[in-house]
């Protein structure tokens, strides 16, 4: 073999080597948290207080609560699980993918009509909806995300699902929902009201925040996955955020707490 | 849509959609292709790198600024919808402009090497025998690119079959507008309803593997490029 034909074979294997390294070093101790969209934002202030104060390294993987939950099913690397719902944590639960017993509600989540477009006042009710005028409300999809099932039962309940159906636009978490009203791609749109930040600095054009009692509660739950049982700093990570002052944190980007 | 049935929906708009972007690109590509070719402009290197830059992109670079640019405050979706009334996001002609631009190399690159390969002794030829210019291209060199016309077709239409994160950011998963099949066996897959996931792709798979196929073995019985 000449020399030619070897060197790539060498540059090969350090690569191989450099990967596999990395590997071992990405599982040492890092704590993985999976959380909803919806809580990402609240959830990067909360960490950075604790990794101040607790000195911990913590990932954040976010996307909808449907998408998260397949990706736990087989098998995703992730300590705990920040649904925006309780139906998937119990699902873990029940499959032995959490462990029994640390599942509970941490925020529960308000659902908002918002809108940047000037042209589409609205005030506390849909009407705006039921008027020819608009090309695109935006709503996550159902099917995997929370929030974007709170949205259909509000229309479904107010009668206005079948008409909306041709100009719905549905974002594959509600990040993208957002970020389709945000850049006036979609007209309106039913966003979690924590996307506007904490003190609702985001809120700009028109807002509605939609009345608890139009959809179930979005009871969004955290759970322990089985690969964390005893992971110490995951188990500190879910009583911090149980704390008073967290729970205050929390609140201040439009949650509500469950009494 | 009842589950277990197959919905055909985003497998028509799908090839509808890599349909009418490899004709719009078959008629932009050739003019550029030949020009890329013949010209001596100092600009052939710059926009020689502009047609390539789909291919080492990633798809959310080109959605992300497709999604700024098509929608009503983007100055194209913006004086599109001056025109016609609605802008660009989350439309079928959105995503034939999303596409073209995506598939762009795929469709220029092929014709580009084929007409360079040609040289230019078929149209000087042609050109002493009082041929006109047009009357060359149609009768001379278009017969003389059939294999890389082929190959342009194939390559463009299966690319745009393929498209998907271009079109998850700026598509808004719409039926029978928006949804093509690659979003829909994402939305299958994300929600584990894997036998739909599975006929889909499945299909796709196959289809793509016979498209090619049969390229490859027309291709070899084209005539070899002129010399």
């Amino acid at each position: 073999m000449t020399e030619i034909e070897k060197k790539p074979r060498r540059i090969g294997s350090i690569l191989l080597g450099f990967f596999l390294l990395n590997i071992s070093f990405a599982q040492a101790d890092e704590l993985r948290i999976a959380v909803a969209s919806n809580f990402l934002l609240p959830l990067k202030e909360l960490t950075r207080e604790f990794r101040n104060s607790t000195g911990e390294k913590v990932v954040l993987i976010s996307g909808s609560t449907g998408k998260l939950y397949a990706q736990i099913k087989h098998g995703a690397p992730f300590d705990i699980l920040l649904a925006a719902d309780s139906v998937r944590p119990k699902l873990l639960e029940k499959e032995g993918l959490g462990i029994a017993g640390t599942r509970f509600t941490y925020a529960l989540g308000r659902l908002v009509l918002w809108s940047v477009n000037s042209k589409f006042p609205f005030r506390n009710d849909l009407q705006v909806l039921g008027q020819k005028n608009f090309r695109y409300l935006a709503i996550a999809n159902p099917k995997t995300a929370p929030y974007g099932k709170a949205a259909e039962q509000v229309l479904r309940k107010k009668g206005l699902w079948k008409k909306v159906q041709n100009r719905l636009v549905r974002g594959e978490n509600i990040s993208q929902t957002f970020q389709f009203v945000m850049t006036g791609n979609a007209d309106m749109g039913f966003i979690a009201f924590s996307q506007f930040g904490r003190d609702q600095k985001q809120r700009t054009g028109y807002s509605w925040t939609i009345p608890e009692e139009w959809h179930d509660p979005i009871r969004q739950q955290a759970l322990l996955l089985k690969r964390a049982k005893t992971n110490k700093s995951a188990l500190d990570f879910l009583n911090f955020l149980q704390s008073k002052r967290i729970k205050k944190l929390i609140e201040s980007y439009g949650y509500s707490l469950e009494n | 849509m009842i589950s277990g049935a197959v919905d055909l929906g985003p497998v028509w708009l799908t090839l509808q959609l890599a349909g009418i972007t490899v004709l719009i690109l078959l008629t932009l590509g050739t003019p550029l292709a030949w020009w890329l070719v013949h010209t001596r402009s100092k600009f052939r290197v710059g926009i020689e790198a502009v047609v390539a830059l789909p291919l080492v992109l990633p798809p959310t670079v080109l959605g992300f600024y497709l999604l700024i640019l098509l929608g009503p405050n983007g100055w194209v979706g913006g004086s599109v919808e001056a025109l016609t009334g609605s802008p660009l996001s989350f439309s079928f002609a959105g995503l034939v402009f999303a596409s073209t631009l995506y598939s762009l190399p795929f469709v220029v690159q092929p014709l580009q090497s084929n007409f360079e390969s040609l040289g230019n002794a078929p149209i000087e030829t042609a050109a002493s025998l009082g041929a006109s210019r047009w009357d060359a291209f149609y009768s001379v060199i278009l017969p003389l690119s059939r294999r890389g016309y082929l190959t342009a077709t194939v390559l463009g239409f299966a690319h745009t079959l393929g498209e998907f994160g271009v079109v998850l950011m700026v598509g808004g998963n719409i039926p029978g507008k928006t949804k093509v099949i690659s979003i829909e066996i994402y939305d299958r897959v994300e929600v584990m309803e894997y036998s739909q996931a599975h006929i889909l792709s499945g299909g796709l798979l196959l289809f793509s593997f016979l498209v090619l196929l049969m390229v490859y073995s027309l291709n070899k019985k084209l005539p070899v490029n002129f010399s």
